[in-house]
């Protein structure tokens, strides 16, 4: 019998792998002792999600059976394999999946209860006891665990038995009220910038979190928004799509328009703390646009990127502060500016030159003790003279536009300045990536030697994705020492460098959309390396989850959130080229 | 004049010679095949023409003037481009974008270029793009068209080979090394690219440097061939001469044995 790929009896399909199950109640097990221990449920039990059923604390243990089990039940459906029915055994294996991630939290809870470990673990306390117990006796807690583990897992399980259709809706309604929630500072502001509060005020607690009236309703409303408005867009989209492609290419040209004027309007609506923030985000943006160009046009792995953005905000504050400690010729900032963007692309040459003959590993620890040799020349009593050691500058004044003074004091204007430069390093990254300079990159990314055997003078092109990449982190710097007014060497550690990176490559490396969806996510919801997010209370966690998200983006989306295609590509060869071929766009070798 | 003077060339990797005293010359306007068996140093004489590797003594000369010490990237500007014998493609650029890359040595818009949107860079752009495609076009209808703008990994093995040839010429060199061209084809395919061979020197007036194992395409296209082994020429000469040349079929196939009985039995 011969067995031909498109006949799906051929392969029976596998059965439930129950060994796959018991793997993942471990894991599961695991990570939410882990998570208990880390402190998360008693450093985050403040915030509310939904007041008072479920707070941040909460919701740090309880993703965990829910996001596993599903997990756990899902498979991979290859060509020619037909798909296993889902039945009652998967909602079981859910159920004992999760069961296993509670019965973790039960033996976490006996080891607290009778034993004093904290000392090597400072959580091992019992107020994480009392919050695991929900504040009743342990035997109760320990119950009602086993209860909701099981009951969350089953849901995990069930999201493989309901139909499609049900599983969009239930993680519409969930993500939606988890965003709402997350946004409450921002959308509060927002609607206060509209006069109306009178919606955050029923749907928000005034302490953080959603009422759960509040929930009900984004809940509906989430359930009803799209049933509205779906069929419309669809129709839009479809109309948009039949035009000729230079009218469809003007659309393109209004909508982007609209969303640039929009994005200038949105400032005057905000208050300070949404200005602040957005402003913070954008300072990240252009450091992540100009690390784009290096990391992912050029490939060159920087990891000393902090670099030049601190030696951005020294230039700008020796050059602005009247208490600049050496050299103090107190030009305003425009002028500076322009000593700034010179000096910086300088320095950009002056240690690209010698790290740019490396490749790979060596290149990014060269690049690493770089950023550490810069932050710490501004540390050192030896050039204290110059710029303040640890003292830092004070007394940066604020830039002056003519119609007003942009400071911190001031968050909407020193946002507004910031989308100016935004859009600035957006043009440029997407004039360079299409010019003989931007293929001359790519190139060298794709393979070094071939780009040097084909003409292109590999030093010169990298040094200059360098200088390109320090000219735009000088903005940002140039901005940031005029925000904050005054500038310490702790503002530039390596953490600067590694957390940029991390939100290029959350973003989707080579990408300057993707990046821009990194800055706003990571930075805004989570917060930059001294810059509070909107969620203030994740602080201490905050790299932890840094760290997880990016090991689970390496694992499950290397390409990012918003991918390139060229990288998508490269890092999904196998699959692109499987699609191409069912399109009938490989093709085949000549016949002989 | 020579076009290509190479003089007492040697190159040593440790104690291997890769290379020893070769002598070498290519006329202009010559088909030059570099022939012989695997580990005679073929590729490495590539590598060294080309700058990527750099020789221990000796002398390289291009139309007249030493390519001793310069990069790889320089060595292009002068005018000698290269394939690859394990094709190297950059494989997620386009086959449009693998071919403008190339003519990055005969261009010069640089950053503020693109960044004002000049003039001057808009109409290099253009010509980049009609010379990537007159180039491209030289291979039939194989590489342009829908093709254009898709990734060069989805081309076949023998277009991926074409599109090399295609992404060397783009530099517009006037010698071009050309490092087993028809490996992996078929015989049709093989014998469709000796012709283009034939006119990418009547047509495009280059030089060429083959390293080829397939004698058949040996035999149709040069005018000379140069037989290596262990990094020393052997032999020289017209595909006759060379072909039965006792120290060539040596190479190749290894000596006879010099067997005493044998020798009585053919003599009885």
């Amino acid at each position: 019998m011969t067995a031909t790929a498109n006949d799906a009896s051929t392969f029976e399909a596998p059965g439930l792998d129950w060994r796959r199950q018991i793997r993942f109640s471990a894991i599961g097990a695991l990570s939410c002792a882990f998570i208990a221990l880390a402190g998360m449920p008693v450093g985050l039990d403040r915030r509310s999600i939904v007041y008072p059923v479920l707070s941040l604390g909460y919701l740090s243990l309880f993703w965990v059976p829910f996001v596993l089990a599903s997990l756990a039940g899902s498979q991979v459906v290859l060509e020619g394999m037909g798909e296993r029915e889902r039945d009652t055994r998967d909602l079981a294996a859910g159920a004992l999946v999760g069961l296993g991630s509670a019965l973790g939290l039960v033996g976490l809870m006996i080891l607290v209860k009778n034993f004093n470990l904290r000392d090597p673990l400072v959580n091992w306390s019992p107020q994480l006891l009392e919050l695991l117990s929900f504040n009743r006796s342990t035997t109760l807690g320990m119950l009602l665990w086993v209860v909701l583990g099981t009951t969350l897992g089953l849901l995990g399980g069930a999201m493989h038995v309901v139909p499609a259709m049900v599983r969009a809706k239930i993680l519409t309604v969930v993500l939606s009220v988890l965003i709402v929630s997350v946004l409450q500072t921002f959308l509060t502001d927002l609607l206060e910038g509209f006069r109306l509060e009178v919606f955050t005020d029923f749907i928000y607690y005034k302490r953080g979190g959603l009422e759960i009236l509040g929930a009900l309703l984004v809940a509906v409303l989430a359930i009803a928004i799209p049933l509205l408005v779906a069929g419309r867009i669809k129709g839009l989209r479809a109309r948009v799509q039949k035009m000729p492609p230079d009218e469809r290419s003007r659309v393109n040209l209004v909508l982007l328009g609209v969303g640039a004027a929009l994005l200038l309007v949105l400032p005057f609506f905000l208050g300070k703390i949404a200005n602040e923030l957005l402003a913070n985000v954008g300072l990240f943006v252009l450091l992540a646009l100009g690390l784009n160009i290096v990391v992912g046009l050029a490939g060159i792995l920087d990891l000393g990127y902090v670099a030049f953005f601190a030696v951005g905000g020294y230039t700008t504050a020796v050059l602005t502060s009247p208490n600049s400690p050496g050299f103090s010729p107190e030009l305003p900032w425009p002028v500076a500016l322009i000593v700034v963007v010179v000096l910086t692309g300088l320095v950009g040459l002056f240690i690209g030159a010698p790290v740019i003959r490396m490749r790979g590993d060596y290149l990014a620890i060269v690049t690493l003790g770089f950023g550490e040799i810069i932050r710490l020349l501004f540390l050192s009593d030896w050039l204290s003279g110059w710029f303040g050691g640890a003292q830092g500058i004070t007394n940066i004044p604020g830039v002056d536009v003519g119609i007003g003074t942009v400071k911190g004091t001031d968050p909407r204007s020193v946002f507004l300045l910031v989308l100016v430069f935004c859009g600035i390093a957006i043009y440029v990254s997407w004039r360079l990536e299409h010019s003989r300079l931007g293929r001359a990159w790519m190139a060298i990314r794709e393979d070094e030697d071939v780009a040097e055997a084909m003409g292109v003078n590999t030093t010169s092109t990298k040094l200059m994705a360098f200088v390109v990449g320090a000219v735009l982190a000088s903005f940002s710097g140039a901005i940031f020492s005029a925000k904050v007014g005054s500038i310490f060497p702790t503002s530039f550690i390596m953490l600067v460098s590694i957390i940029i990176l991390v939100v290029v490559i959350v973003g989707g490396m080579g990408n300057i959309a993707g990046v821009i969806v990194g800055a706003v996510v990571l930075i805004g919801v989570l917060g930059g390396p001294k810059q509070p997010g909107l969620l203030q209370e994740l602080g201490q966690f905050k790299l932890l989850i840094y760290g997880a998200l990016l090991v689970w983006m390496m694992l499950k989306r290397p390409e990012g959130l918003v991918p390139n295609v060229r990288r998508s590509r490269e890092l999904h060869q196998e699959e692109f080229l499987q699609d191409a071929w069912l399109k009938g766009e490989i093709d085949e070798e000549d016949p002989s | 004049m020579n076009m290509l003077q190479i003089l007492d060339l040697s190159v040593t990797f440790g104690g291997l010679h890769a290379l020893r005293n070769l002598d070498f010359h290519v006329e202009e306007g010559e088909i030059v095949s570099v022939i012989g068996p695997n580990g005679a140093g073929k590729t490495t004489f590539f590598n060294m023409i080309s700058g990527m590797v750099t020789p221990t003594s000796g002398e390289i000369l291009f139309e007249g003037e030493s390519l001793l010490n310069l990069d790889p990237s320089q060595v292009t500007e002068r005018g000698i481009a290269r394939t690859f014998q394990n094709v190297r493609l950059f494989a997620n650029m386009t086959i449009l974008e693998n071919v403008m890359v190339a003519q990055h040595c005969r261009t010069h818009q640089k950053v503020f270029g693109a960044l004002l949107q000049t003039k001057a860079f808009k109409s290099e752009e253009i010509a980049i793009r009609e010379y990537g495609e007159e180039v491209l076009s030289f291979f039939g209808s194989r590489l342009i068209g829908y093709r254009l703008n898709q990734p060069a990994s989805v081309l076949s093995y023998a277009n991926r080979r074409r599109l090399e040839i295609a992404r060397a010429m783009a530099t517009r060199p006037r010698l071009l090394l050309l490092d087993e061209p028809v490996a992996g084809m078929n015989p049709r395919e093989s014998a469709e690219l000796t012709a283009l061979i034939g006119r990418l020197r009547s047509e495009w007036g280059f030089t060429i440097v083959i390293i080829e194992h397939d004698m058949s395409v040996v035999r149709d296209v040069s005018d000379r061939v140069v037989v290596l082994d262990h990094g020393e020429t052997i032999a020289q000469g017209s595909y006759d001469s060379v072909a039965n040349d006792p120290k060539v079929v040596e190479a190749y196939l290894g000596r006879q044995v010099q067997d005493k009985n044998a020798d009585e039995e053919t003599s009885s």
